[in-house]
């Protein structure tokens, strides 16, 4: 994301409402025919590869997939550099997620062609970022100076970090709710308020709710817990049901960047505020904007439908 | 007699060579690790280690006879010795004197302290790079990670 301006990403997610018609299917427009992406993941991942071949396809591209490493020459020790270097001369454009930090950047570094980072290790996943960003701004037609509330699994969730910074640039307040162990780490805190950030940090949920335009749920994993009541207990305390939404406001969104397990109840889903499986398919449309930038092919002004 | 000439003199004067001062106290085993000095040389080598220093409270001194420290060499050096003064010696005399120089970037002087970035694991070609975002205080980062790097431990990680 550092890598963007605030300009570009603004000119990204004008970009992504203009496809809306195209990701929606209701419109072919094939701007990438001809063009190949190669998904390269390393680790497993549903939405993040499967809207990246969506995206890739609905704007006429095809796709090339690495498979599953353990069936690949990955398993036979070939180095990150030498996979980026073969799949450089099969594709146009490489998607990667990697398990190590700095991935990307080492791949940008391989490769002739783009490289989208979709996801290094615990470090950033922009992509995901944009996608959120999108939702916010569909919801609120903005995505400047907005009460964000985060919660649940702030200390090793990669999506939560990669976000943070982002509203903190356009001026959003941050509410980080999550329990003393699930603590957004110290050092990105110190850094967000470095760059102006306006920080709250509770361990409490509902109190929250009211002022929210944003509710950003996380998954609290039991492997981080080595107690299992410790779980139950804090799982239970970070989690939303239809009644919690009774007195906040109107146009308030959840998200949750799935899956979910209990913090979402599916009563939620049924409410005005349900933005979460919108938000997933923000995601397809986020990337074609994000793949038509990377190769340099510019989105007409009109598309289609006479919209 | 000086303080600083007079811990000069606990080695005797080199004919050709290099002398680096100021180096702050007990630093000096990590430069010679940044010289890959291991004992498999046979040239001279002299060192002295924790003798006061006005401006560094204790400093370490290390000559290198008949080898003459190149700029690339002492740059790498600037991880533990920003303020080192570094003469080269030709005939018992300065003939040379160096400073360092740091640019942009260290390539290939340290690996990134952290053990899930990319550019530590094995057998990955590509070179170590860290960036400098400052020199004072001296503030390195990853370029592949982009994590800002813990000067101590960073040290233990010269390549």
């Amino acid at each position: 994301m550092d890598d963007l301006t605030n300009d570009d990403i603004h000119r990204i997610l004008a970009d992504a409402e203009k496809l809306l018609p195209v990701a929606k299917g209701n419109l072919h427009l094939p701007l990438l025919q001809g063009k190949i992406l190669g998904n390269l993941f390393f680790e497993p991942s549903t939405r993040t590869r499967m809207s990246f071949e969506t995206a890739m396809k609905r704007l006429g591209g095809d796709v090339v997939n690495l498979g599953a490493v353990a069936s690949s020459s990955v398993v036979k020790g070939e180095t990150l550099h030498d996979t980026i270097r073969m799949v450089d001369g099969y594709s146009d454009v490489i998607a990667l997620r990697h398990p190590l930090q700095g991935a990307a950047q080492y791949a940008s570094d391989c490769a002739n062609v783009p490289i989208a980072n979709a996801g290094d290790g615990a470090g950033h996943h922009p992509t995901q970022t944009m996608l959120d960003l999108f939702t916010i701004k569909q919801a609120h037609g903005r995505i400047e100076n907005l009460n964000v509330v985060l919660v649940g699994d702030l200390r090793f969730g990669r999506t939560v970090h990669s976000l943070s910074y982002a509203l903190v640039r356009f001026g959003c307040k941050l509410t980080l709710v999550s329990p003393e162990s699930l603590k957004l780490p110290e050092e990105i805190i110190n850094e967000l308020k470095e760059q102006g950030g306006e920080l709250k940090i509770t361990e409490e949920l509902k109190p929250q709710l009211e002022n929210a335009d944003v509710v950003y749920m996380t998954r609290i994993q039991k492997e981080r817990f080595p107690d299992e009541d410790e779980y139950v207990r804090i799982a239970g305390v970070y989690k939303l049901v239809a009644d919690d939404l009774s007195s906040v406001k109107k146009d308030m969104i959840v998200m949750h960047p799935l899956p979910r397990v209990d913090e979402i109840n599916p009563d939620v889903d049924s409410t005005r505020h349900a933005a979460y499986f919108e938000q997933a398919f923000n995601g397809v449309v986020t990337r074609m904007a994000l793949l038509c930038d990377m190769l340099n092919i510019s989105i007409p002004e009109k598309i289609g439908g006479g919209k | 007699m000086s303080a600083d000439e007079q811990s000069m003199r606990r080695v005797t004067a080199i004919r050709n060579g290099t002398v680096i001062d100021h180096i702050p106290g007990g630093m000096v085993l990590q430069a010679l690790r940044i010289f890959n000095v291991d004992g498999r040389q046979s040239n001279p080598i002299s060192l002295v280690m924790n003798v006061p220093s006005g401006k560094l409270g204790t400093k370490d001194i290390l000559k290198i006879e008949d080898r003459e420290l190149t700029q690339d060499e002492l740059d790498r050096l600037a991880l533990i010795a920003p303020m080192a003064s570094v003469s080269i010696i030709r005939n018992y005399s300065v003939a040379e004197k160096l400073t360092i120089q740091l640019s942009d970037e260290m390539i290939n002087v340290a690996h990134c302290i952290y053990s899930n970035c990319i550019s530590n694991s094995v057998r990955e070609p590509l070179p170590h790079r860290l960036k400098v975002l400052s020199t004072t205080p001296m503030i390195l980062q990853c370029h592949y990670c982009a994590r800002n790097q813990n000067l101590e431990r960073l040290i233990e990680n010269l390549l």
